[in-house]
Protein backbone atom coordinates (compact mmCIF):
# COMPACT_ATOMS: atom_id res chain seq x y z
CA UNK A 1 0.00 0.00 0.00
CA UNK A 2 2.95 2.13 0.43
CA UNK A 3 4.20 1.95 -2.24
CA UNK A 4 0.96 2.11 -4.12
CA UNK A 5 0.78 5.57 -2.93
CA UNK A 6 4.89 6.11 -3.10
CA UNK A 7 3.98 5.29 -7.18
CA UNK A 8 0.79 7.77 -6.63
CA UNK A 9 2.99 10.95 -5.39
CA UNK A 10 6.01 9.83 -7.91
CA UNK A 11 3.26 10.12 -10.49
CA UNK A 12 1.88 13.28 -9.09
CA UNK A 13 5.47 14.90 -9.37
CA UNK A 14 5.55 13.61 -12.88
CA UNK A 15 2.18 15.20 -13.66
CA UNK A 16 3.74 18.84 -11.52
CA UNK A 17 7.00 18.83 -13.50
CA UNK A 18 5.04 18.31 -16.68
CA UNK A 19 2.47 21.22 -16.15
CA UNK A 20 4.97 23.48 -14.24
CA UNK A 21 6.52 23.91 -18.31
CA UNK A 22 3.12 25.11 -19.17
CA UNK A 23 2.04 29.04 -18.37
CA UNK A 24 -0.94 30.05 -17.71
CA UNK A 25 -4.42 28.89 -15.00
CA UNK A 26 -3.36 25.52 -15.80
CA UNK A 27 -0.09 25.06 -15.00
CA UNK A 28 -1.07 27.11 -11.52
CA UNK A 29 -3.93 24.48 -10.85
CA UNK A 30 -2.10 21.47 -11.48
CA UNK A 31 0.64 23.06 -8.56
CA UNK A 32 -2.34 23.49 -6.57
CA UNK A 33 -3.36 19.58 -7.20
CA UNK A 34 0.53 18.67 -6.49
CA UNK A 35 0.82 20.40 -3.44
CA UNK A 36 -3.01 18.70 -2.36
CA UNK A 37 -0.70 15.50 -2.72
CA UNK A 38 2.19 16.40 -0.66
CA UNK A 39 -0.35 17.66 2.09
CA UNK A 40 -1.97 14.23 1.85
CA UNK A 41 1.49 12.36 1.84
CA UNK A 42 2.60 14.22 4.82
CA UNK A 43 -1.00 13.27 6.46
CA UNK A 44 -0.42 9.57 5.83
CA UNK A 45 2.86 9.56 7.36
CA UNK A 46 1.84 11.35 10.28
CA UNK A 47 -1.64 8.65 10.55
CA UNK A 48 1.25 5.57 10.07
CA UNK A 49 3.36 7.25 13.21
CA UNK A 50 0.50 7.54 15.14
CA UNK A 51 -0.37 3.71 14.90
CA UNK A 52 3.05 2.77 15.43
CA UNK A 53 2.79 4.08 18.47
CA UNK A 54 -0.03 3.12 19.55
CA UNK A 55 0.97 -0.42 18.88
CA UNK A 56 4.09 -0.12 21.00
CA UNK A 57 2.06 1.15 23.90
CA UNK A 58 -0.37 -1.68 23.35
CA UNK A 59 2.21 -4.01 23.44
CA UNK A 60 4.27 -2.92 26.03
CA UNK A 61 1.29 -2.94 28.87
CA UNK A 62 0.76 -6.83 27.68
CA UNK A 63 3.98 -7.79 27.96
CA UNK A 64 3.68 -5.94 31.58
CA UNK A 65 0.59 -7.37 32.60
CA UNK A 66 1.88 -10.96 31.24
CA UNK A 67 5.73 -10.40 33.09
CA UNK A 68 3.52 -9.86 36.55
CA UNK A 69 1.02 -12.89 35.93
CA UNK A 70 4.42 -14.94 34.99
CA UNK A 71 6.25 -14.15 38.39
CA UNK A 72 3.36 -13.77 40.34
CA UNK A 73 2.76 -17.74 39.10
CA UNK A 74 6.27 -18.43 39.62
CA UNK A 75 7.00 -17.40 42.57
CA UNK A 76 3.52 -19.21 43.75
CA UNK A 77 4.78 -22.83 42.18
CA UNK A 78 8.20 -22.34 43.72
CA UNK A 79 7.18 -21.55 47.15
CA UNK A 80 9.13 -17.93 47.01
CA UNK A 81 5.79 -16.47 48.57
CA UNK A 82 3.55 -18.39 50.58
CA UNK A 83 0.83 -19.56 48.20
CA UNK A 84 -1.61 -19.80 51.18
CA UNK A 85 -1.58 -16.31 51.80
CA UNK A 86 -0.71 -15.33 48.02
CA UNK A 87 -2.12 -17.97 45.92
CA UNK A 88 -1.29 -17.89 42.27
CA UNK A 89 -2.84 -16.64 39.46
CA UNK A 90 -3.49 -20.51 37.97
CA UNK A 91 -5.28 -21.16 40.66
CA UNK A 92 -7.59 -17.87 41.08
CA UNK A 93 -8.16 -18.46 37.38
CA UNK A 94 -9.27 -21.58 37.74
CA UNK A 95 -11.50 -21.17 40.66
CA UNK A 96 -13.12 -17.72 38.35
CA UNK A 97 -13.96 -19.85 35.91
CA UNK A 98 -15.80 -22.88 37.86
CA UNK A 99 -17.38 -20.20 39.82
CA UNK A 100 -18.63 -18.62 36.41
CA UNK A 101 -19.70 -21.86 35.28
CA UNK A 102 -21.74 -22.83 37.91
CA UNK A 103 -22.80 -19.37 38.23
CA UNK A 104 -21.90 -19.01 41.97
CA UNK A 105 -20.31 -15.86 40.73
CA UNK A 106 -23.30 -14.05 39.21
CA UNK A 107 -25.43 -13.28 41.96
CA UNK A 108 -22.39 -11.68 44.09
CA UNK A 109 -21.70 -9.80 41.10
CA UNK A 110 -24.64 -8.12 40.19
CA UNK A 111 -25.28 -7.58 43.64
CA UNK A 112 -22.29 -5.14 44.00
CA UNK A 113 -22.70 -4.04 40.57
CA UNK A 114 -26.40 -2.51 41.00
CA UNK A 115 -25.33 -1.42 44.65
CA UNK A 116 -22.36 0.84 42.78
CA UNK A 117 -24.24 1.99 40.05
CA UNK A 118 -27.35 3.73 42.38
CA UNK A 119 -23.96 4.59 44.82
CA UNK A 120 -22.63 6.46 42.01
CA UNK A 121 -26.03 7.87 39.86
CA UNK A 122 -27.64 8.35 43.25
CA UNK A 123 -24.89 10.25 44.95
CA UNK A 124 -24.56 12.42 41.53
CA UNK A 125 -28.48 13.48 41.39
CA UNK A 126 -28.40 13.95 45.09
CA UNK A 127 -25.07 16.01 44.84
CA UNK A 128 -26.12 18.01 41.87
CA UNK A 129 -29.72 19.18 43.61
CA UNK A 130 -28.05 20.01 46.83
CA UNK A 131 -25.59 22.05 45.15
CA UNK A 132 -28.97 23.99 42.98
CA UNK A 133 -30.61 24.20 46.49
CA UNK A 134 -27.63 25.79 48.01
CA UNK A 135 -26.94 27.97 44.69
CA UNK A 136 -30.85 29.03 44.61
CA UNK A 137 -30.72 29.97 48.35
CA UNK A 138 -27.83 31.78 49.60
CA UNK A 139 -28.72 31.82 53.26
CA UNK A 140 -28.89 28.33 53.24
CA UNK A 141 -25.45 27.84 51.67
CA UNK A 142 -24.29 30.21 54.65
CA UNK A 143 -26.13 28.45 57.06
CA UNK A 144 -24.53 24.96 56.13
CA UNK A 145 -21.41 26.06 55.15
CA UNK A 146 -19.50 25.01 58.81
CA UNK A 147 -21.62 21.61 58.84
CA UNK A 148 -20.80 20.46 55.42
CA UNK A 149 -17.18 21.33 56.29
CA UNK A 150 -17.63 19.28 59.27
CA UNK A 151 -19.84 16.33 57.15
CA UNK A 152 -16.49 16.46 54.22
CA UNK A 153 -13.67 16.19 57.05
CA UNK A 154 -15.18 13.35 58.79
CA UNK A 155 -14.84 10.05 57.54
CA UNK A 156 -17.90 8.81 56.14
CA UNK A 157 -17.85 4.93 56.47
CA UNK A 158 -17.46 5.46 59.77
CA UNK A 159 -21.44 6.05 59.54
CA UNK A 160 -21.79 2.59 58.26
CA UNK A 161 -22.87 0.98 61.98
CA UNK A 162 -25.24 3.84 62.17
CA UNK A 163 -26.49 3.42 59.26
CA UNK A 164 -27.39 -0.59 59.57
CA UNK A 165 -28.99 0.64 62.63
CA UNK A 166 -31.10 2.44 61.09
CA UNK A 167 -31.81 0.82 57.82
CA UNK A 168 -31.51 -2.92 58.66
CA UNK A 169 -29.12 -4.98 57.33
CA UNK A 170 -29.38 -5.34 53.21
CA UNK A 171 -29.62 -3.37 49.78
CA UNK A 172 -30.42 0.05 51.50
CA UNK A 173 -28.05 0.23 54.34
CA UNK A 174 -25.06 -0.14 51.62
CA UNK A 175 -26.37 1.89 49.08
CA UNK A 176 -26.64 4.40 52.25
CA UNK A 177 -23.10 4.28 52.88
CA UNK A 178 -22.14 4.27 49.42
CA UNK A 179 -24.11 7.89 49.29
CA UNK A 180 -22.59 9.06 52.24
CA UNK A 181 -19.01 8.96 50.66
CA UNK A 182 -20.33 10.67 47.32
CA UNK A 183 -23.19 12.97 48.16
CA UNK A 184 -20.70 15.66 50.24
CA UNK A 185 -18.24 15.84 48.44
CA UNK A 186 -20.17 16.02 44.49
CA UNK A 187 -22.20 18.86 46.43
CA UNK A 188 -19.45 21.37 47.18
CA UNK A 189 -17.40 20.60 44.00
CA UNK A 190 -20.69 21.33 41.85
CA UNK A 191 -21.72 23.83 44.29
CA UNK A 192 -18.23 25.76 43.31
CA UNK A 193 -18.20 25.37 39.93
CA UNK A 194 -21.67 26.93 39.81
CA UNK A 195 -20.07 29.78 41.92
CA UNK A 196 -17.68 30.10 39.10
CA UNK A 197 -19.12 30.47 36.48
CA UNK A 198 -18.64 34.23 34.66
CA UNK A 199 -20.65 36.68 36.09
CA UNK A 200 -21.32 37.69 32.09
CA UNK A 201 -23.13 34.94 31.23
CA UNK A 202 -25.81 35.53 34.22
CA UNK A 203 -25.64 39.27 33.14
CA UNK A 204 -26.83 38.20 29.13
CA UNK A 205 -29.39 36.00 30.40
CA UNK A 206 -30.87 38.86 32.91
CA UNK A 207 -30.57 41.10 29.87
CA UNK A 208 -33.12 39.11 27.99
CA UNK A 209 -35.23 39.38 31.26
CA UNK A 210 -34.42 36.01 32.62
CA UNK A 211 -35.56 35.21 36.10
CA UNK A 212 -33.34 33.29 38.57
CA UNK A 213 -34.70 29.88 37.31
CA UNK A 214 -33.69 30.97 33.93
CA UNK A 215 -30.34 32.03 35.20
CA UNK A 216 -30.01 28.50 36.46
CA UNK A 217 -31.54 26.80 33.17
CA UNK A 218 -29.65 28.42 30.56
CA UNK A 219 -26.50 29.52 31.88
CA UNK A 220 -25.66 27.86 35.33
CA UNK A 221 -26.17 24.29 34.44
CA UNK A 222 -25.39 23.64 31.31
CA UNK A 223 -22.06 25.66 31.92
CA UNK A 224 -21.50 23.08 34.76
CA UNK A 225 -22.45 20.11 33.14
CA UNK A 226 -18.82 18.93 32.42
CA UNK A 227 -18.39 19.42 36.32
CA UNK A 228 -21.43 17.33 36.89
CA UNK A 229 -20.08 14.32 34.69
CA UNK A 230 -16.79 14.68 35.91
CA UNK A 231 -17.99 14.10 39.70
CA UNK A 232 -19.89 11.13 37.95
CA UNK A 233 -16.57 9.55 37.26
CA UNK A 234 -15.30 10.61 40.49
CA UNK A 235 -18.21 8.98 42.04
CA UNK A 236 -17.84 5.22 40.09
CA UNK A 237 -14.37 4.95 42.63
CA UNK A 238 -15.47 6.56 45.92
CA UNK A 239 -19.21 4.24 45.36
CA UNK A 240 -17.07 1.04 45.56
CA UNK A 241 -15.22 1.84 48.77
CA UNK A 242 -18.53 2.94 50.10
CA UNK A 243 -20.59 -0.27 48.65
CA UNK A 244 -17.30 -2.79 49.82
CA UNK A 245 -17.29 -1.23 53.24
CA UNK A 246 -20.94 -1.60 53.65
CA UNK A 247 -20.80 -5.62 52.58
CA UNK A 248 -17.90 -5.88 55.03
CA UNK A 249 -20.16 -4.61 57.94
CA UNK A 250 -23.49 -6.15 57.10
CA UNK A 251 -24.11 -8.46 53.78
CA UNK A 252 -24.94 -11.96 52.63
CA UNK A 253 -23.97 -11.23 49.26
CA UNK A 254 -21.84 -9.94 47.02
CA UNK A 255 -17.96 -8.89 46.13
CA UNK A 256 -17.51 -7.14 49.03
CA UNK A 257 -18.86 -10.42 51.40
CA UNK A 258 -16.88 -12.92 49.16
CA UNK A 259 -13.85 -10.94 50.68
CA UNK A 260 -14.53 -11.06 53.94
CA UNK A 261 -15.79 -14.89 54.18
CA UNK A 262 -12.89 -15.46 52.12
CA UNK A 263 -10.81 -13.91 55.07
CA UNK A 264 -12.59 -15.42 58.04
CA UNK A 265 -12.30 -19.43 56.27
CA UNK A 266 -8.58 -18.39 55.21
CA UNK A 267 -9.21 -18.99 51.70
CA UNK A 268 -7.03 -16.12 49.72
CA UNK A 269 -7.69 -17.44 46.31
CA UNK A 270 -11.76 -16.29 47.20
CA UNK A 271 -10.30 -13.04 48.30
CA UNK A 272 -7.87 -12.63 45.31
CA UNK A 273 -10.27 -13.20 43.13
CA UNK A 274 -13.07 -11.10 43.73
CA UNK A 275 -10.18 -8.34 43.45
CA UNK A 276 -9.84 -9.41 40.24
CA UNK A 277 -13.41 -9.08 39.43
CA UNK A 278 -13.40 -5.79 41.11
CA UNK A 279 -10.61 -4.69 39.36
CA UNK A 280 -12.09 -5.11 36.03
CA UNK A 281 -15.70 -4.07 36.51
CA UNK A 282 -14.57 -1.01 38.24
CA UNK A 283 -12.61 -0.33 35.49
CA UNK A 284 -14.95 -1.13 32.45
CA UNK A 285 -17.71 1.03 34.56
CA UNK A 286 -14.96 4.06 34.51
CA UNK A 287 -15.09 3.49 30.64
CA UNK A 288 -18.46 3.50 30.47
CA UNK A 289 -18.96 6.86 32.55
CA UNK A 290 -16.20 8.36 30.37
CA UNK A 291 -17.94 7.21 26.77
CA UNK A 292 -20.64 8.70 28.43
CA UNK A 293 -19.42 11.83 29.05
CA UNK A 294 -18.18 12.41 25.52
CA UNK A 295 -21.00 11.24 24.24
CA UNK A 296 -22.68 14.24 26.08
CA UNK A 297 -20.27 17.23 25.97
CA UNK A 298 -19.25 16.36 22.37
CA UNK A 299 -19.52 18.76 19.54
CA UNK A 300 -19.26 22.57 21.79
CA UNK A 301 -16.00 21.50 23.97
CA UNK A 302 -12.92 22.22 22.50
CA UNK A 303 -10.48 19.43 22.77
CA UNK B 1 -29.13 70.40 32.20
CA UNK B 2 -32.38 70.57 33.02
CA UNK B 3 -35.25 68.19 31.98
CA UNK B 4 -35.76 67.94 28.15
CA UNK B 5 -38.61 66.22 26.17
CA UNK B 6 -36.72 67.07 23.43
CA UNK B 7 -33.19 66.93 22.96
CA UNK B 8 -30.91 70.36 23.18
CA UNK B 9 -31.55 71.41 19.82
CA UNK B 10 -35.18 70.78 20.20
CA UNK B 11 -35.34 68.05 17.33
CA UNK B 12 -36.04 65.30 18.10
CA UNK B 13 -38.07 63.11 21.43
CA UNK B 14 -35.68 62.02 24.22
CA UNK B 15 -35.57 58.68 24.20
CA UNK B 16 -33.26 58.03 27.29
CA UNK B 17 -33.26 60.37 30.08
CA UNK B 18 -31.30 60.55 33.67
CA UNK B 19 -32.46 63.18 36.02
CA UNK B 20 -30.23 63.57 39.42
CA UNK B 21 -28.69 60.10 39.06
CA UNK B 22 -26.39 59.54 41.93
CA UNK B 23 -25.30 55.44 42.41
CA UNK B 24 -23.14 54.43 45.48
CA UNK B 25 -22.09 50.16 45.56
CA UNK B 26 -22.35 49.26 49.11
CA UNK B 27 -20.11 46.11 50.43
CA UNK B 28 -18.20 44.98 53.09
CA UNK B 29 -15.88 47.55 52.30
CA UNK B 30 -18.36 50.10 52.87
CA UNK B 31 -20.05 52.31 50.19
CA UNK B 32 -18.57 53.93 47.16
CA UNK B 33 -20.06 56.53 45.04
CA UNK B 34 -19.69 55.73 41.72
CA UNK B 35 -21.96 58.24 39.92
CA UNK B 36 -23.03 61.82 41.23
CA UNK B 37 -25.72 64.43 39.79
CA UNK B 38 -25.59 62.77 36.44
CA UNK B 39 -28.08 64.30 34.03
CA UNK B 40 -28.29 62.91 30.38
CA UNK B 41 -30.56 63.28 27.67
CA UNK B 42 -30.34 60.94 24.73
CA UNK B 43 -32.76 61.84 21.49
CA UNK B 44 -34.26 59.18 19.34
CA UNK B 45 -32.05 57.30 17.08
CA UNK B 46 -29.08 59.40 18.52
CA UNK B 47 -25.69 58.13 18.78
CA UNK B 48 -24.23 59.11 21.94
CA UNK B 49 -20.19 58.07 23.45
CA UNK B 50 -19.72 58.19 27.16
CA UNK B 51 -15.80 58.23 27.33
CA UNK B 52 -13.60 58.72 30.54
CA UNK B 53 -10.88 57.40 32.75
CA UNK B 54 -11.13 53.71 34.07
CA UNK B 55 -13.14 54.29 37.17
CA UNK B 56 -15.60 56.97 36.50
CA UNK B 57 -19.07 54.64 35.78
CA UNK B 58 -19.27 54.30 32.40
CA UNK B 59 -20.44 50.84 32.51
CA UNK B 60 -22.92 51.99 35.65
CA UNK B 61 -24.39 54.40 33.50
CA UNK B 62 -25.24 51.24 31.09
CA UNK B 63 -26.51 49.07 33.83
CA UNK B 64 -28.72 51.63 35.14
CA UNK B 65 -30.05 52.35 31.27
CA UNK B 66 -30.47 48.36 30.94
CA UNK B 67 -32.45 48.24 34.11
CA UNK B 68 -29.80 45.77 35.57
CA UNK B 69 -30.20 47.76 38.93
CA UNK B 70 -31.89 50.45 40.36
CA UNK B 71 -30.09 53.93 40.84
CA UNK B 72 -29.46 54.86 44.08
CA UNK B 73 -31.38 58.26 43.74
CA UNK B 74 -32.41 60.35 40.69
CA UNK B 75 -34.66 58.73 37.89
CA UNK B 76 -33.87 56.92 34.79
CA UNK B 77 -36.42 57.41 31.85
CA UNK B 78 -37.05 55.25 28.87
CA UNK B 79 -39.17 57.08 26.37
CA UNK B 80 -40.60 58.99 29.37
CA UNK B 81 -41.35 55.49 31.42
CA UNK B 82 -39.11 54.66 34.38
CA UNK B 83 -36.96 52.14 33.77
CA UNK B 84 -38.00 48.84 36.26
CA UNK B 85 -35.97 46.24 34.60
CA UNK B 86 -34.37 44.75 31.70
CA UNK B 87 -36.55 44.28 28.95
CA UNK B 88 -36.90 43.91 24.99
CA UNK B 89 -36.58 47.42 23.98
CA UNK B 90 -33.17 47.49 25.25
CA UNK B 91 -30.57 45.60 24.03
CA UNK B 92 -26.99 45.50 25.43
CA UNK B 93 -23.83 44.28 23.94
CA UNK B 94 -20.55 43.21 26.23
CA UNK B 95 -16.93 43.71 25.85
CA UNK B 96 -16.81 40.05 24.99
CA UNK B 97 -19.39 38.05 22.90
CA UNK B 98 -20.17 35.87 25.24
CA UNK B 99 -22.15 33.37 23.16
CA UNK B 100 -23.07 30.05 25.41
CA UNK B 101 -20.37 27.83 24.33
CA UNK B 102 -22.66 24.63 24.13
CA UNK B 103 -25.51 26.15 21.93
CA UNK B 104 -24.65 27.06 18.13
CA UNK B 105 -25.00 30.27 16.78
CA UNK B 106 -28.54 30.26 15.70
CA UNK B 107 -29.54 29.17 19.24
CA UNK B 108 -27.42 32.03 20.94
CA UNK B 109 -28.99 34.77 18.56
CA UNK B 110 -32.48 33.21 19.55
CA UNK B 111 -31.66 32.55 23.16
CA UNK B 112 -33.89 36.23 23.92
CA UNK B 113 -37.03 34.39 22.71
CA UNK B 114 -35.96 31.22 24.57
CA UNK B 115 -35.94 33.04 27.82
CA UNK B 116 -39.59 34.83 26.92
CA UNK B 117 -40.98 31.32 25.91
CA UNK B 118 -41.80 32.84 22.65
CA UNK B 119 -40.07 30.98 19.77
CA UNK B 120 -42.03 30.50 17.07
CA UNK B 121 -41.37 28.43 13.57
CA UNK B 122 -39.76 31.20 11.56
CA UNK B 123 -37.74 32.01 14.48
CA UNK B 124 -34.79 30.27 12.78
CA UNK B 125 -35.14 31.69 9.49
CA UNK B 126 -35.11 34.74 10.69
CA UNK B 127 -31.92 34.30 12.50
CA UNK B 128 -30.23 32.81 9.82
CA UNK B 129 -30.97 36.04 7.36
CA UNK B 130 -30.27 38.38 10.22
CA UNK B 131 -26.33 36.39 10.63
CA UNK B 132 -26.25 36.40 6.75
CA UNK B 133 -26.64 40.45 6.58
CA UNK B 134 -24.40 40.98 9.21
CA UNK B 135 -21.25 39.58 7.50
CA UNK B 136 -22.34 35.20 8.61
CA UNK B 137 -23.90 33.13 6.20
CA UNK B 138 -24.09 29.84 7.06
CA UNK B 139 -22.64 30.54 10.56
CA UNK B 140 -26.10 29.32 12.35
CA UNK B 141 -25.16 25.46 12.49
CA UNK B 142 -21.64 26.05 13.99
CA UNK B 143 -20.35 26.37 17.66
CA UNK B 144 -18.78 29.65 18.96
CA UNK B 145 -15.52 28.20 19.19
CA UNK B 146 -15.69 27.20 15.94
CA UNK B 147 -15.57 31.01 14.68
CA UNK B 148 -13.18 33.77 15.13
CA UNK B 149 -13.58 36.59 17.73
CA UNK B 150 -14.75 39.36 14.91
CA UNK B 151 -17.70 36.69 13.56
CA UNK B 152 -18.50 36.00 17.19
CA UNK B 153 -18.76 39.46 17.78
CA UNK B 154 -21.14 39.80 14.83
CA UNK B 155 -22.73 36.83 16.33
CA UNK B 156 -23.41 39.01 19.57
CA UNK B 157 -25.03 41.79 17.77
CA UNK B 158 -27.49 39.57 15.74
CA UNK B 159 -28.71 38.35 19.05
CA UNK B 160 -28.39 42.06 20.47
CA UNK B 161 -30.41 42.82 16.95
CA UNK B 162 -33.01 39.86 16.52
CA UNK B 163 -35.62 41.24 19.22
CA UNK B 164 -35.99 44.86 17.27
CA UNK B 165 -35.23 46.53 20.42
CA UNK B 166 -35.19 50.33 20.21
CA UNK B 167 -32.28 51.15 21.93
CA UNK B 168 -28.24 50.05 21.72
CA UNK B 169 -26.10 50.02 24.79
CA UNK B 170 -22.50 49.29 23.81
CA UNK B 171 -20.13 48.38 26.66
CA UNK B 172 -16.59 48.20 24.59
CA UNK B 173 -17.91 46.20 22.33
CA UNK B 174 -14.71 46.13 20.10
CA UNK B 175 -12.05 46.47 22.28
CA UNK B 176 -11.07 42.82 22.58
CA UNK B 177 -10.63 42.52 19.06
CA UNK B 178 -7.82 43.45 16.38
CA UNK B 179 -7.57 46.83 14.86
CA UNK B 180 -8.96 45.71 11.17
CA UNK B 181 -11.82 43.37 12.45
CA UNK B 182 -12.35 46.19 15.14
CA UNK B 183 -12.67 49.09 12.16
CA UNK B 184 -14.64 46.73 10.43
CA UNK B 185 -17.32 45.98 13.05
CA UNK B 186 -17.63 50.00 13.58
CA UNK B 187 -18.68 50.29 10.23
CA UNK B 188 -21.30 47.43 10.44
CA UNK B 189 -22.55 48.55 13.57
CA UNK B 190 -22.79 52.35 12.60
CA UNK B 191 -24.21 51.52 9.51
CA UNK B 192 -26.46 48.83 10.55
CA UNK B 193 -28.06 50.99 13.66
CA UNK B 194 -28.38 53.97 11.10
CA UNK B 195 -30.21 52.08 8.76
CA UNK B 196 -32.60 50.77 11.56
CA UNK B 197 -32.59 54.10 13.41
CA UNK B 198 -31.72 52.80 16.43
CA UNK B 199 -30.80 54.74 19.88
CA UNK B 200 -27.01 53.81 21.03
CA UNK B 201 -24.77 54.40 23.67
CA UNK B 202 -21.29 53.76 23.44
CA UNK B 203 -19.02 52.96 26.53
CA UNK B 204 -15.49 53.25 25.42
CA UNK B 205 -11.88 53.85 26.46
CA UNK B 206 -10.48 55.08 22.89
CA UNK B 207 -11.35 58.80 22.22
CA UNK B 208 -10.81 57.73 18.18
CA UNK B 209 -13.44 55.34 18.45
CA UNK B 210 -15.90 57.84 20.20
CA UNK B 211 -14.85 60.24 18.06
CA UNK B 212 -15.30 58.39 14.72
CA UNK B 213 -18.84 56.74 15.50
CA UNK B 214 -20.81 59.63 17.46
CA UNK B 215 -23.04 62.29 17.06
CA UNK B 216 -22.01 63.05 20.66
CA UNK B 217 -19.08 62.31 23.21
CA UNK B 218 -19.89 62.61 26.60
CA UNK B 219 -16.90 63.03 28.91
CA UNK B 220 -17.21 61.66 32.34
CA UNK B 221 -14.23 62.45 35.01
CA UNK B 222 -13.72 60.17 38.06
CA UNK B 223 -14.12 59.61 41.73
CA UNK B 224 -17.23 60.69 41.99
CA UNK B 225 -17.98 60.09 38.35
CA UNK B 226 -19.59 63.34 36.88
CA UNK B 227 -20.12 64.71 33.78
CA UNK B 228 -17.04 66.81 32.73
CA UNK B 229 -17.92 68.01 29.41
CA UNK B 230 -20.37 67.31 26.40
CA UNK B 231 -18.73 67.43 23.07
CA UNK B 232 -20.52 67.66 19.43
CA UNK B 233 -19.29 66.37 16.64
CA UNK B 234 -19.37 68.01 13.75
CA UNK B 235 -22.06 67.92 11.27
CA UNK B 236 -19.80 67.03 8.12
CA UNK B 237 -18.28 63.97 10.28
CA UNK B 238 -21.38 62.77 11.53
CA UNK B 239 -22.31 61.92 8.25
CA UNK B 240 -19.55 59.77 7.47
CA UNK B 241 -18.81 56.39 8.30
CA UNK B 242 -16.15 55.52 10.71
CA UNK B 243 -13.87 54.45 8.89
CA UNK B 244 -13.73 57.81 6.72
CA UNK B 245 -14.39 60.06 9.21
CA UNK B 246 -11.22 58.99 10.87
CA UNK B 247 -9.44 60.18 7.56
CA UNK B 248 -11.34 63.50 6.93
CA UNK B 249 -10.73 67.05 7.84
CA UNK B 250 -11.58 67.87 11.36
CA UNK B 251 -11.15 64.62 13.24
CA UNK B 252 -8.35 65.21 14.38
CA UNK B 253 -9.09 68.71 15.69
CA UNK B 254 -11.77 66.76 17.63
CA UNK B 255 -9.75 63.95 18.45
CA UNK B 256 -7.12 66.64 19.74
CA UNK B 257 -10.08 68.13 22.07
CA UNK B 258 -11.23 64.89 23.44
CA UNK B 259 -7.50 64.15 24.56
CA UNK B 260 -7.21 67.62 26.39
CA UNK B 261 -10.49 67.13 28.02
CA UNK B 262 -9.69 63.97 28.86
CA UNK B 263 -6.00 64.80 30.31
CA UNK B 264 -6.95 68.49 32.23
CA UNK B 265 -9.84 66.03 34.58
CA UNK B 266 -8.40 63.51 36.83
CA UNK B 267 -5.58 62.35 35.76
CA UNK B 268 -6.46 61.40 32.09
CA UNK B 269 -6.18 57.85 30.52
CA UNK B 270 -4.36 55.60 31.68
CA UNK B 271 -5.36 52.89 29.58
CA UNK B 272 -3.45 52.16 26.55
CA UNK B 273 -6.30 52.60 24.67
CA UNK B 274 -7.33 55.85 25.31
CA UNK B 275 -4.29 57.16 22.57
CA UNK B 276 -6.30 56.17 20.54
CA UNK B 277 -4.70 52.81 19.14
CA UNK B 278 -1.74 54.28 17.15
CA UNK B 279 -3.15 57.95 17.19
CA UNK B 280 -0.69 60.36 17.89
CA UNK B 281 -2.41 63.30 19.73
CA UNK B 282 -0.68 66.08 18.01
CA UNK B 283 0.28 68.22 20.94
Amino acid sequence: MAAARKKAGGLAMEKYRRNKAELGDAASASAAEGRQDWLKQLEAEYARKAIRTAAAVRLVQLLLLAGMLGLWEAAGGNGWIDPLLFSYPSRIFSYLWTAAADGTLWPHLLTTVIETVSGFVLGTLLGAGLAALLWWIPFLSRVFDPYMVVMNSMPKVALGPILIVGLGPGYLSIIATALSVTVIITTLVIYNRFREIDGNYVKVIRLFGGTRGQVFRFAILPASFPAIVSALKVNVGLAWIGVIVGEFLTAKQGLGYLIIYGFQVFNFTLVLSSLMVIAVVAAGMYRLVSALESLLTSGWRER
Amino acid sequence: MPMLSKDRNGERNVTLELTGVSHAYVGVRGARLALEGLNLAVGTGEFVSLVGPSGCGKTTVLSLLAGLFPPSRGRVLLSGQPVRGPSARIGYMLQQDYLFPWRTIRDNVLIGFDIAGNRNAGASEAADALLAELGLPDAGGRYPHELSGGMRQRAALARTLIAGPDVLLLDEPFSALDMTIKLQLEDLVWETLRKLGKTAVLVTHDLAEAAAMSERVVVLVADPGTIADVVDVPAELRRLKPTEARKAQGFNALFDRLWKRIGRDGGGAEEGGGVGDGEVPQE
